[in-house]
C-alpha cells in the first residue's frame, strides 16, 4: 500500500513539475512575441511616417509633379506653389551650420582630450554639452530677443559697410541689417549642433590607441602634428559620421530657425537676407493653410525633407557602423 | 648634427597657433552657452511671479499666467512618456536578447536610430494625418501620441545601450538555476540595467519636454484650462512661440518666464540622469 502511495506522490510531482516547464515556456513564448512586437513597432511607426507623407503629398504632387523642387512660387490666393526657396534655404543654412561647427567641435574635442588641465576636462564638457540640453525653442527666443538685436548692430552693420564694393563679397553681405536671416539662422545653428560633433568627436579620439600617439610623441613631434597626422586620420570615419549626424540635426531644427529666418519665399544672393526653410514654413503656415493643395504642398515639403534627412542619417550610421566593427576587430 | 633653425621655428608656431585655436573653440562654445543663460536668467527671473502658476494665460492687456501651459506640458509629457516607455523598454530587450544579429533586429534598429533623429516636424505632420485628420479636430491626444512617437527610439536606444553592458555571466547563472529566459531577462538583466534605463527615461522626458515642432498642430493650443484630452490643450512650448511672436510686451514677458520654466526643468531633469549615471560608473 505505502509503496503504491509513494508511486502516486512521484506521478503527481512529475506532472506539476511537467505544468511548470511548461507553463514557463508558454510564458518565455508570449514575453519573447510582446518583445517583438514593440520591435515591430518601432518598424511600423517609421513605415507609417513615409506612407502618411507619401500619401499627403499626393494632390500637390499631382498639380504640381517634380517641378515642384524648381519652382519658387509661393502664392496661396491662387493656389501656386514651388519649395524651392524652403529647399534652398533649409540647405544654405544648414551648410553654413556645418562649415562654423565642424572645425570648432574638432576644436573643442582636441581642446578637452589633449589640452585642457584635467581638473577642468569634466565641468568644460559638461558646459557643452549643455549646450545641446537647451531646447530648441529657447535658442529661438533667445535668437530674436537677444541675438539678433545684437548682431545686428555689432555685427551685421560694419560688414556691411566694410564690404560694399567688393565684389562677390558684397553682394555676399549686402543689403540691409536686419538682423534676422540666413546668416543668424545658420550660426544659432551651428551652436547648436556643436556638442553633437564635439561629444561624437571626443568618444572617437578617445579609441585612438595611447600608444600610437605616445610613439609619435616620442619621435619628437608637436601636439599639432600628432593630431593631425596621427589621430585624426585614425578617427576619420567616426569623425565624419558624428558630423553627418549632427547635419541630419541642423536640417530638420525647427523652432529655433523659424524665429529668426525671418520667414519669406525669396531667393536672395546675400547671406544677410531674410529667407524660410522647409520646417519653418512648414511650422509658420500649416495651422493657417486653407485649401487641400496648400496643405498638401506644405506635406510634400514634409516629405522631401525627411528624405534628404533620411539619406544624410543613413549615410552616418553607416559610417559609424563600420567605426565599430574597426572597434571589434581589435 | 644640423638642426635647420627655421623648420623648428615654423613648426612650434603651427603648434602654438593650433592650440590657440582649439582654446578659442572652446570659448567660443563657452561665450556662448554664457550668453543664452544669462539672457534667459535676466528676462525670466523678472518676469515670474507667483501668479504664473495661479493663472491662466491672459488676452494682451490684461494679467495673467501659465497656468494651463504648464498643465498641459506635464500632463501631455507624462502620458507620452507612460506609454513610449513600456513600448521602448520591450522593443530595446528584444534588439538585446532575442533579436541580436538577425537581419530584422538590424532593420529595427537602423530605423529606430534614424528615428531618433528625424526632424521632429515630420513627426507632427504623420500624427496630424493619422490623428487630427480621422478626428477632425486638433487634440491633448494627438499631441501625446506625436510626443510618444520621439519617446520611443530615445527609450530603444538606451535601453538597448545598458542591457548589452549587462554581463553574460550574470544571466548565465540565472539560466543554470532553471530561469526560464523570460524570468532572467526580468528578474536579472533589467535589474542588472535599471540604473541606466531610468536615465534613458529621464533623457526621454528633457527631450520632450521643450518640443514644440510636433504640438503645433495636434495638440495646437488653448487659452482655457482644460484637461479634456479629447481636446486642443496648451502648452509651455507652443505658448512660448505664440506669444514671443506677437507684438505685446506683456506676452513677451510670459514667453520668457514659461522658457526659463521649461529650461530649468530639461537642466534638472539632465542634471539627475548625469548623477544617476555617474553613480552606476
Amino acid at each position: 500500500m505505502a509503496d503504491i502511495a509513494l508511486n502516486e506522490d512521484a506521478t503527481a510531482n512529475r506532472d506539476t513539475r511537467a505544468e511548470t516547464t511548461r507553463r514557463a515556456g508558454r510564458g518565455d513564448a508570449r514575453f519573447h512575441l510582446l518583445t517583438w512586437m514593440a520591435a515591430a513597432a518601432v518598424l511600423l511607426i517609421f513605415v507609417g511616417v513615409i506612407i502618411s507623407l507619401v500619401i499627403g503629398s499626393i494632390p500637390a504632387f499631382k498639380a504640381f509633379g517634380f517641378a515642384f523642387l524648381k519652382s519658387s512660387a509661393w502664392d496661396p490666393t491662387s493656389n501656386l506653389f514651388g519649395g524651392l526657396p524652403s529647399i534652398f534655404g533649409t540647405l544654405v543654412t544648414s551648410t553654413l551650420a556645418m562649415l562654423l561647427a565642424v572645425p570648432v567641435g574638432i576644436g573643442v574635442a582636441i581642446f578637452l582630450t589633449e589640452l585642457c588641465p584635467r581638473p577642468l576636462r569634466r565641468p568644460i564638457g559638461i558646459a557643452i554639452e549643455l549646450l545641446a540640453g537647451i531646447p530648441s525653442i529657447i535658442y529661438g527666443i533667445w535668437g530674436l530677443f537677444v541675438f539678433a538685436p545684437w548682431f545686428q548692430a555689432h555685427v551685421q552693420q560694419p560688414v556691411i559697410d566694410g564690404t560694399s564694393g567688393i565684389p562677390l563679397i558684397g553682394t555676399l553681405f549686402g543689403g540691409a541689417p536686419y538682423g534676422i536671416g540666413i546668416f543668424s539662422a545658420g550660426l544659432i545653428l551651428s551652436i547648436m549642433i556643436l556638442p553633437f560633433i564635439s561629444a561624437v568627436t571626443r568618444d572617437v579620439f578617445e579609441t585612438v590607441p595611447a600608444m600610437l600617439k605616445e610613439a609619435t610623441y616620442g619621435l619628437g613631434c608637436t601636439t599639432w602634428e600628432v593630431m593631425w597626422s596621427v589621430v585624426l586620420p585614425y578617427a576619420r570615419s567616426g569623425v565624419i559620421g558624428g558630423a553627418m549626424l549632427a547635419l541630419g540635426r541642423a536640417l530638420g531644427e525647427t523652432m529655433a530657425v523659424t524665429f529668426v529666418i525671418g520667414n519669406a519665399h525669396t531667393i536672395a544672393p546675400s547671406l544677410f537676407a531674410p529667407g524660410t526653410t522647409i520646417s519653418a514654413t512648414i511650422a509658420n503656415e500649416f495651422t493657417e493653410a486653407t485649401g487641400a493643395l496648400y496643405t498638401s504642398s506644405l506635406i510634400f515639403l514634409g516629405l522631401i525633407l525627411f528624405f534628404i534627412t533620411f539619406i544624410v542619417l543613413a549615410c552616418a550610421q553607416w559610417m559609424l557602423l563600420t567605426l565599430e566593427r574597426q572597434a571589434g576587430a581589435k | 648634427m644640423i638642426v635647420s633653425r627655421g623648420l623648428y621655428l615654423r613648426r612650434r608656431l603651427t603648434n602654438g597657433a593650433f592650440i590657440t585655436l582649439s582654446i578659442g573653440a572652446a570659448l567660443f562654445g563657452l561665450i556662448w552657452l554664457a550668453f543664452i543663460l544669462s539672457a534667459l536668467l535676466s528676462e525670466g527671473i523678472a518676469a515670474l511671479s507667483p501668479i504664473l502658476f495661479t493663472h491662466s494665460t491672459p488676452p494682451p492687456g490684461q494679467p495673467g499666467g501659465l497656468l494651463n501651459a504648464i498643465i498641459g506640458s506635464v500632463l501631455m509629457s507624462m502620458l507620452a512618456v507612460g506609454l513610449g516607455t513600456p513600448i521602448g523598454l520591450f522593443a530595446g530587450t528584444y534588439l538585446a536578447e532575442y533579436g541580436k544579429h538577425t537581419s530584422f533586429a538590424f532593420i529595427v534598429r537602423f530605423v529606430n536610430d534614424i528615428l531618433l533623429s528625424a526632424p521632429s516636424i515630420v513627426t507632427g505632420l504623420f500624427i496630424y494625418e493619422i490623428v487630427v485628420l480621422p478626428m477632425g479636430h486638433f487634440s491633448a491626444w494627438a499631441g501625446t501620441l506625436s510626443l510618444m512617437v520621439i519617446v520611443i527610439p530615445v527609450v530603444v536606444r538606451t535601453t538597448e545601450n545598458m542591457l548589452i553592458l549587462v554581463p553574460n555571466g550574470l544571466r548565465e547563472a540565472a539560466s543554470a538555476l532553471g530561469a526560464p529566459m523570460s524570468f532572467v531577462i526580468r528578474s536579472v538583466t533589467w535589474k542588472a540595467a535599471q540604473a541606466g534605463i531610468v536615465t534613458g527615461v529621464l533623457l526621454a522626458i528633457a527631450r520632450i519636454s521643450g518640443e514644440t515642432a510636433p504640438l503645433l498642430f495636434t495638440a495646437l493650443n488653448n487659452q482655457f484650462l482644460t484637461t479634456d484630452l479629447n481636446a486642443p490643450m496648451a502648452s509651455l512650448p507652443a505658448v512660448i512661440f505664440q506669444y514671443a511672436l506677437s507684438p505685446y510686451a506683456d506676452w513677451h514677458r510670459l514667453a520668457w518666464a514659461g522658457a526659463l520654466l521649461v529650461t530649468a526643468a530639461v537642466l534638472l531633469l539632465s542634471i539627475i540622469a548625469r548623477v544617476l549615471e555617474t553613480k552606476r560608473n
